[in-house]
């Protein structure tokens, strides 16, 4: 048997998504589309009620996302002692015990944070930072992406587990420009800021010229010979740093000591609530790849959480917020620069230019 | 003695020293669960296999850590019958730290939704523990289940126990990506479909797609039951379906009330009627709301501020916006909304709305320059050609507003209005009819 698995390997059985309801908490699978109204009655805890008149507690707490099977096991085994033995994932990463008992609630709370796992993250709060792989698995990161999470959430524990900011607060990191952790109400992104340093031995054997060429948003790349040998280069002055030639052409290396700095974005917003989507915006770029601790990238997320918190009207994201307050007052209340670099040159800059006689003082 | 300290002449199963980890170390302390203790975890108490792989990859880490760059390379591993899936690493620093030198992702598709029973992600650990690092995300920023952390070798036996666990291999390279729902219908209240059966017919439908990875570049769908958009479909999905309803929100007027008596009127005035983005709603003097549903956009906000007095109506179907992507090449883009409205209960509505799925797909496929997404693609043939192509028409909720470019050539505006009018002689007719 399993020498004939190996003279033909098995064939994977083709099974697509699996089917979700073998997996869901009972009380959910009876009431299924059959939900009447929900409410918070504490940071981290959700009740729903159905139609029928059945209620389910949801308890959701932080985890670290890159976990272990201990990790793993450990929060199975409070689902199982304290929950009922069904769990969820949120987007962001925060594990959901849910219950069907009130009763059950608070020793699970309890259990939960005596084991290190915050128990929040729900309503205005800020909740887990979405984030991305970095240098644990990533080919092309500027940074680690879990190593500033870390960081970020030591940080701002204190609002996961509360609900006391003016409305929900998402934060992302991402280690390069790819942005694999998306729109932020604040973004805490790699910006590098030198163009690719080339190793020409390694360009004719490594990649694939033309569609390196093809890869550059501005157009900076050429081929050329160098040193007799078929190569690249990079017109410097047309190169945005964008890091894009750098995965399907290694040997373009962008990231580096000199190179790899972090960028602040705020104000983005992936909900359609209230105001449409937006993209976040530049705050403050070059700030230090820090590692371990990014002190300088935590002090700026930290004073932007507090200008928000101590501003900001209920209800209003970031970005509402500062719409509401104009971009003169965010730099102001922020303490942070406003350059040349925060005026948009990309294709539809223009539709980001004050085109009117509104001015605020 | 510090953790990560080497520890000389300590016999451990015959194992070699703990690289140490200095940097690392510091990422131990605070209240947020740190994952470099679970990696020490496995370093110290994991199976036999994990310890190895551990040990090096909490060095390379290190390494990392103290060089501030990243020390992995990409290549080509997959399992027998698929082309994708997997996202393979191979360490550049191998000679240092040869236990993980290849350390490669299983991404293995959720269920939609992201539910499980402890028994199953127990199941999970058992296998990644034999076959892997140990190390598991729930979940990347895809929605897969990144199983991470194993050999080229031991690839195949993985895949084999998972799969045979019920798991299939998601997306990875110039292919269909993993998809993701938001909670939905399974727990909330706000959902105007059945996320997760729109998401299994979908992408069930287009395995292929995700199996054998041949489109121009990467293409996904997400899934969220109304306009809060739990799981970032406009902007990080290729192609988004949005919950939403045609009919009045449902008011409780008592219920009204009785938030206003709580909160007060200022703060109700402030919070819901202020915020409204189409000013569509008001308060009457004696404290119940008036909505003018023929502005309001569905947002979402009033409902989710009194969740008690306020839900979405009995008319319930989805939008669908279509080309959200990042950053790369041309800038970030929103998806934009394609099909204002559509039936989704029956499961003729859902077969319209696979084969709709189905030929977005292959118009990419087909249109798509390399390396290009669905969004450049309509930027460049213009969002008329894409409509023509998919036999949509032309609607109003398509654009905050009309052109203000006048290069066009408009000699056929006679014959379009027509269709216009034509449309809408339709459907008044239907209405008629119906009623
Ligand atoms: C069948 C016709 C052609 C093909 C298949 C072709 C193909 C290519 C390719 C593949 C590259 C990129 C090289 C790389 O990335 O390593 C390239 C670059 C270039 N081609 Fe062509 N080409 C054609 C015709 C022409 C013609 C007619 C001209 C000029 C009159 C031209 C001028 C150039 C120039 C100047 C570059 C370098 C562009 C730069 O500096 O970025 N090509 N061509
Ligand atoms: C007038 C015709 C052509 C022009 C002007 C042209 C030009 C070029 C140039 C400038 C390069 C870059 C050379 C370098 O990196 O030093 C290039 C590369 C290349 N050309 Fe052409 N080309 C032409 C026709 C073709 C044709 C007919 C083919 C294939 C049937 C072809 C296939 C390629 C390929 C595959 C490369 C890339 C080699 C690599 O990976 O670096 N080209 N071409
Ligand atoms: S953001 Fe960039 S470096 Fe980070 S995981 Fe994504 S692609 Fe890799
Ligand atoms: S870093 Fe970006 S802009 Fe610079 S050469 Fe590479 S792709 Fe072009
Ligand atoms: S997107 Fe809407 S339906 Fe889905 S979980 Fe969020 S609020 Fe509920
Ligand atoms: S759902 Fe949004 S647009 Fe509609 S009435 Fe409520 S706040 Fe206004």
């Amino acid at each position: 048997m399993e020498q004939q698995a190996n003279a033909t390997p098995r064939m994977p059985d083709e099974i697509g998504v699996p089917d979700h309801f073998q997996y869901m908490h009972p009380v959910l699978k009876k009431n299924h589309g059959n939900w009447a109204w929900h409410e918070r009655p504490r940071a981290g805890v959700l009740r729903h009620v159905s139609k029928s008149g059945d209620e389910i507690f949801t308890v959701r707490a932080g985890t670290q996302r890159q976990m272990d099977v201990f990790t793993i096991r450990k929060l199975c085994d409070i689902g199982d002692e304290y929950g009922d033995g069904y769990v969820r994932f949120t987007t962001r990463s925060n594990i959901e015990f849910l219950v069907k008992d009130e009763a059950k609630v608070a020793p699970l709370i309890e259990k939960l944070e005596s084991e290190g796992f915050p128990v929040g993250g729900t309503g205005a709060s800020i909740s887990m930072v979405s984030h991305t792989q970095g240098w644990l698995h990533c080919d092309i990161p500027g940074t680690d992406a879990s190593g500033v999470v870390k960081g970020l959430m030591d940080m701002l524990h204190k609002e996961f587990v509360q609900e006391k900011m003016p409305n929900r607060l998402r934060i992302t990191t991402s280690c390069c420009q790819i942005n694999c952790g998306g729109q932020g109400d604040i973004a805490v992104n790699v910006q590098y800021t030198k163009p690719p340093k080339i190793n020409h031995d390694l360009v004719a054997n490594v990649c694939e010229r033309p569609a390196v060429v093809a890869r550059c948003p501005v157009a900076a790349i050429r081929p050329a010979l160098v040193d007799g040998k078929p190569s690249l280069e990079v017109d410097e002055k047309k190169c945005v740093c964008c890091g894009a030639c750098y995965p399907p052409c290694p040997p373009m290396q962008i990231n580096g000591e000199e190179s790899t700095k972090i960028a602040i974005w705020v104000g983005g917003k992936h909900s359609s609530a209230r105001s449409k989507p937006t993209f976040h915006k530049l705050a403050v770029a070059n700030l230090p790849n820090n590692a371990p601790h990014w002190p300088e990238v935590k002090e700026v997320v930290g004073r932007i959480v507090e200008a928000y918190k101590s501003d900001a009207k209920h209800w209003e994201r970031m970005g509402e917020w500062i719409e509401r307050i104009g971009w003169k007052r965010f730099f102001e209340m922020t303490n942070l620069a406003f350059t040349k670099h925060h005026i948009d040159t990309w294709t539809g800059a223009r539709k980001t230019m004050n085109t009117s006689a509104h001015v605020r003082f | 003695m510090k953790d990560g300290d080497s520890i000389d002449g300590k016999p451990e199963a015959g194992k070699a020293d703990k690289h140490p980890t200095p940097h690392l170390d510091e990422l131990e302390g605070g209240p947020w669960p740190s994952f470099v203790t679970g990696l020490k975890r496995l370093r110290d108490e994991g199976s036999p296999n994990n310890r190895k792989i551990m040990n090096d990859l909490l060095g390379q880490l290190n390494h990392s850590y103290e060089k501030k760059l990243g020390f992995w390379k990409g290549g080509t591993v997959s399992v027998f019958g698929y082309g994708g899936g997997i996202i393979p690493r191979f360490s550049e620093v191998a000679d240092k730290f040869p236990e993980s030198k290849e350390f490669h992702t299983l991404r293995v598709m959720p269920p939609p939704g992201f539910h499980y029973t402890t028994d199953v992600l127990r199941k999970m650990c058992d296998i990644w523990e034999r076959h892997g690092s140990g190390l598991i995300a729930f979940h990347g920023q895809s929605g897969d289940i990144m199983f991470q952390g194993c050999s080229t070798e031991a690839t195949q036996a993985a895949f084999d126990e998972l799969n045979e666990l019920g798991f299939d291999l998601g997306g990875a390279g110039p292919a269909l990506r993993t998809a993701m729902s938001c909670v939905g219908r399974a727990r909330c209240e706000q959902s105007c479909y059945d996320e997760a059966r729109a998401h299994r017919t979908i992408i069930n439908s287009l395995l292929d797609e995700m199996h054998r990875p041949s489109l121009p570049y990467k293409f996904k769908f997400k899934f969220s039951g109304c306009a809060n958009d739990c799981v970032n479909a406009i902007h990080r999905a290729d192609f988004a379906v949005i919950g939403t309803w045609r009919d009045d929100i449902k008011i409780d007027q008592e219920k009204v009330k009785e938030h206003v008596a709580k909160v007060g009127r200022k703060y109700t005035i402030d919070t819901v009627v202020n915020m409204c983005p189409t000013r569509a709603i008001s308060l009457n003097d004696d404290d119940t709301l008036e909505i003018d549903n023929s502005s309001c956009v569905r947002c979402m906000h009033c409902i989710n501020v009194m969740t008690k007095a306020l839900s979405p109506g009995d008319d319930k179907g989805v939008s669908i916006m279509i080309g959200g992507k990042r950053a790369l090449k041309v800038g970030d883009m929103m998806g934009i909304q394609v099909i204002p409205f559509m039936k989704l209960e029956t499961d003729e509505d859902f077969e319209k709305l696979e084969e709709f799925a189905e030929n977005v797909v292959e118009f990419f496929a087909d249109n798509a320059l390399e390396h290009e997404r669905i969004g450049e693609t309509i930027d460049r043939v213009g969002l008329p050609a894409f409509l023509e192509a998919m036999d949509i028409p032309p609607d109003p909720n398509m654009v905050n507003h009309p052109r203000t470019s006048c290069f066009v050539r408009t000699d056929d505006f006679d014959e379009e209005a027509a269709k216009w009018f034509e449309r809408k002689a339709r459907e008044a007719g239907m209405q008629i009819s119906a009623e």
